[in-house]
């Protein structure tokens, strides 16, 4: 991938952070996709000599990471924000235990929430979990602070998290090939129960050996050389990290700027004298008052988010309005009709939720492609929280409504959001004894993050045979009795198979199966495109309230309608874009008139 | 363009935006410019409105490009480029694929697809070149090749030479589709010395 006037490498964050990993001799690697941290082990597993999965969940990824790295190889695991809340559990411990060979969590956020359910910044992990946080500002630094973290995890006996955010991961920039590097840790079990056990005894003592590490980084922090500052015009000083420094250096090219590559523990000297040096401190960061608050806490006066906006994405332009008041642009936006994401055409996902729609019932819905159903005119989800959210939700409304509840409420999960957080929730539903209905949108595929093989794929993240989930087998096992697998092209089954299943007085879970059309083997396969015979076309829209992009309403006058032999008060006629339509069939079942059919017929 | 831009990207995902901005990038790059270029992944590039911001010059730093501050604009889509009309500036240059996608609320009879949008930018007195990339690319015989039309007028805006981008297209578009993938970007430079 050389760039030809250049050695080095055109690479996105993402892209970079692989190559560190690479560099850094990492053995074993495990993460669960999520946007926007997805091509970091997707990269990773193209290279030799690194053990790469797909994990179920980002709670698994890291206790298989920390595993390794207790047999001493260097360990890797990655993840989105959110992932990180799913981690949550071993990354607080494994701040006691410590490592034996390196490991290193990569942590995307995702400020402005291109990809997710909330923007919350996990640099607040960092803090309360005890660890060492790095943030670099481009792919470049990216790779170079991957390399670094697992020096300092070995040096301090520390896990420690690089934090990246979408405009690091996702922006392409130059980075330079560097040596391979490894560990001088042994490969080997060693038993250290004082170190691994973590019972009361042993972690009252790892507690101050925790203590104790985090003042000996804090001292490292000092002079620490990505802690940087570049002197410049002393009337403002600014103090940031990350993509924010980029932001500063480009709105504010003179001025002072204290740049933290180690945003946790921070330099406090550092930064004490840098503030006295400056007639007036800023400090800029995305989302939090992060280090706002730890800087106030020192007892320094700054600015932070009295002017720089705590939520969403920051640029160049936000931050010199937020501070000198002028605003770079120029033109107000004009009012257009929205353009939000949709389903493909042909997606499986909308013939379910188009069956949903006509069941009248609160639907529990979950993380993926498939949350797309809220919009209109598919309007069926009613709720969406994070992974198993729906599943347990469910149960939830069924408990608090009793009887009265019975036939009102549904969940719909993902395959691979079932398999990340819906089993627990299934069982519990089981258990506990309710009537409550689980849909599982089983597309072969974890498909918002861009088709990343899952437990139920058959495939492993090399593209390798793996066994194979299989639902109906396990819901079976989880004791729940009535399990019903439906094509969700085929909308009337699926409809009375709805109807059925969410009415049933016992715990029933429905698979809606088909492929999602971006898996290879779907890309590949000859579609039959289908199209409007508008002779046929009543104009009833009974197939737009699909919502499938590939069909569009062509309003027309009385004259023309006239022309097209159309009744006076025929409004118009829906028409099918060829070149977008994947040939699911949805619409032709759904048209009464015979005004669909497939090209070939026609 | 001179010696530093901003290129702002924008359609509807899927519209193959983003090798459109790798073609740029690398034909930047190879002419020995420094680039950065910012991308968005996951549920925004399921057919809703995207981006991709390309800055190129001496030094770089943001890879996003502010409010007023877009030089170039390379819609793909009509209706998408007045979308974006808060990153222009009085000298934008717009480039619109005036191949018109309707978003949800149109396609479904909801609303109507604004009648002769782009009157809300030339009445601004903002320069905007159209052309139907569509029906260019149908006529090089793959509609998909919409992307690199786009690059080909966009290239006549930019310090880098043709050759430079077919040396890139040789390097970075599969074979199978290399061909037709150059005469779509040649197609879009002529079009572009057509129209002015």
């Amino acid at each position: 991938m050389t760039a030809k006037s250049t050695d080095k490498l055109w690479l996105s964050g993402n892209e970079a952070l692989a190559l560190g990993a690479y560099e850094a001799g990492v053995k074993v690697a495990s993460g669960y996709p999520g946007t926007p941290s997805t091509e970091i082990m997707e990269n990773l597993s193209k290279y030799e000599g690194v053990y790469t999965e797909w994990a179920p969940n980002e709670k698994v990824g890291l206790e298989v990471a920390l595993g390794a790295s207790f047999v001493g190889v260097r360990a890797l695991a990655t993840m989105k924000h959110v992932g990180m809340n799913v981690a949550a559990d071993p990354l607080f411990t494994s701040s006691y235990t410590g490592i034996r060979g390196g490991l290193v969590i990569i942590n995307a956020d995702d400020p402005e929430m291109h990809s997710s359910q909330n923007e919350q910044d996990n640099r607040n992990y960092a803090f309360a979990a005890k660890l060492p946080m790095l943030e670099p500002c481009d792919p470049e630094e990216a790779k170079e602070f991957l390399k670094t973290a697992f020096w300092i995890s070995e040096g301090y006996d520390t896990p420690v998290i690089v934090r990246t955010t979408t405009r690091i991961a996702h922006v392409k920039g130059q980075v330079a090939p560097g040596e391979k590097t490894g560990s001088s840790v042994k490969a080997e079990i060693v038993k250290d129960a004082a170190k691994f056990v973590m019972l009361p005894a042993n972690a009252r003592n790892r507690r101050k050996f925790v203590t104790e590490r985090m003042q000996r980084l804090k001292d490292f922090a000092e002079s620490f050389p990505e802690n940087r500052i570049e002197w410049g015009d002393g009337t403002r000083g600014f103090i940031t990290s990350g993509i924010s420094y980029m932001y500063v250096k480009e709105a504010f090219p003179d001025a002072s700027v204290l740049k933290l590559g180690m945003v946790w523990p921070l330099p406090e000297k550092m930064i004490r004298s840098f503030a006295e040096q400056v007639d007036e401190l800023f400090i800029v960061e995305e989302l939090d008052p992060f280090l706002e608050l730890h800087i106030k806490a020192m007892g320094i006066r700054c600015h932070g988010k009295d002017l720089i906006p705590a939520e969403g994405e920051l640029n160049p332009g936000i931050i010199k309005k937020a501070i000198t008041g002028e605003d770079s642009a120029k033109f107000a936006p004009v009012a257009l009709p929205p353009r939000p994401p949709n389903m493909c055409p042909g997606c499986p996902h909308r013939g379910l939720f188009y069956a949903l729609s006509k069941q009248k019932v609160f639907v529990a819905g979950d993380i993926g492609c498939y949350t797309l159903g809220f919009l209109p005119p598919l309007s069926s989800m009613d709720s969406c929280v994070c992974m198993g959210a729906g599943v347990s939700g469910v149960h939830g409304m069924a408990k608090a409504l009793g009887e009265e509840g019975m036939g009102k409420e549904v969940a719909v999960i993902g395959d691979s959001t079932f398999v990340h957080s819906g089993i627990t929730g299934l069982i519990n539903i089981v258990y506990n004894n309710s009537y409550s209905t689980v849909i599982i949108v089983d597309n072969r595929i974890t498909a918002m993050t861009g088709q990343q093989p899952n437990p139920a794929s058959g495939t492993t993240i090399k593209g390798e045979p793996a066994q194979m989930l299989n639902f109906e087998e396990l819901c079976r096992a989880i004791g729940v009795k009535n399990v019903v697998t439906v094509n969700p092209h085929e909308i009337d089954a699926t409809k009375k198979v709805l109807k059925e299943e969410i009415n049933r007085e016992e715990p029933s879970v429905v698979i809606s199966r088909a492929p999602c059309v971006l898996i290879p083997s779907e890309k590949k396969r000859e579609k039959v495109p289908y199209r409007t015979a508008i002779e046929n076309c009543t104009g009833c829209k009974a197939c737009l309230g699909l919502g499938c992009p590939a069909i569009h309403w062509v309003p027309v006058t009385q004259e023309e309608g006239a022309k097209l032999g159309f009744k006076e008060k025929q409004k118009g006629y829906s028409e099918i874009s060829v070149e977008l339509c994947n040939g699911c069939g949805q619409c032709a079942e759904l048209c009464k008139f015979d005004a669909i059919g497939k090209e070939e017929g026609r | 363009m001179g010696e530093q831009g901003n290129i702002l990207f924008c359609g509807v995902g899927g519209q193959g935006i983003l090798l459109a901005s790798e073609v740029t990038a690398y034909s930047l790059l190879a002419a020995g410019k420094e680039v950065r270029k910012s991308e968005v992944h996951g549920m925004a590039q399921r057919g809703g409105s995207v981006t991709a911001n390309l800055r190129y010059g001496t030094e770089v730093y943001s890879p996003l490009i502010s409010a007023g501050e877009a030089d170039i604009v390379v819609s793909f889509e009509m209706m998408e480029a007045v979308r974006y009309l808060p990153f222009m500036h009085n000298d934008t240059k717009v480039i619109v694929n005036t191949h018109k996608i309707y978003p949800p609320a149109v396609a479904t009879g909801k609303m109507g697809y604004p009648e002769n949008v782009l009157a809300e930018l030339t009445s601004r007195n903002i320069h905007v070149k159209e052309l139907d990339a569509f029906e260019i690319a149908s006529n090089v015989g793959e509609v998909r090749a919409v992307n690199i039309v786009m690059v080909g007028v966009l290239s006549t805006y930019l310090p880098v030479d043709e050759q430079v981008y077919v040396d890139v297209m040789h390097e970075r578009i599969p074979e199978r589709f290399r061909d037709v993938n150059i005469k779509a970007f040649q197609e879009g430079r002529k079009i572009a010395a057509q129209t002015g």
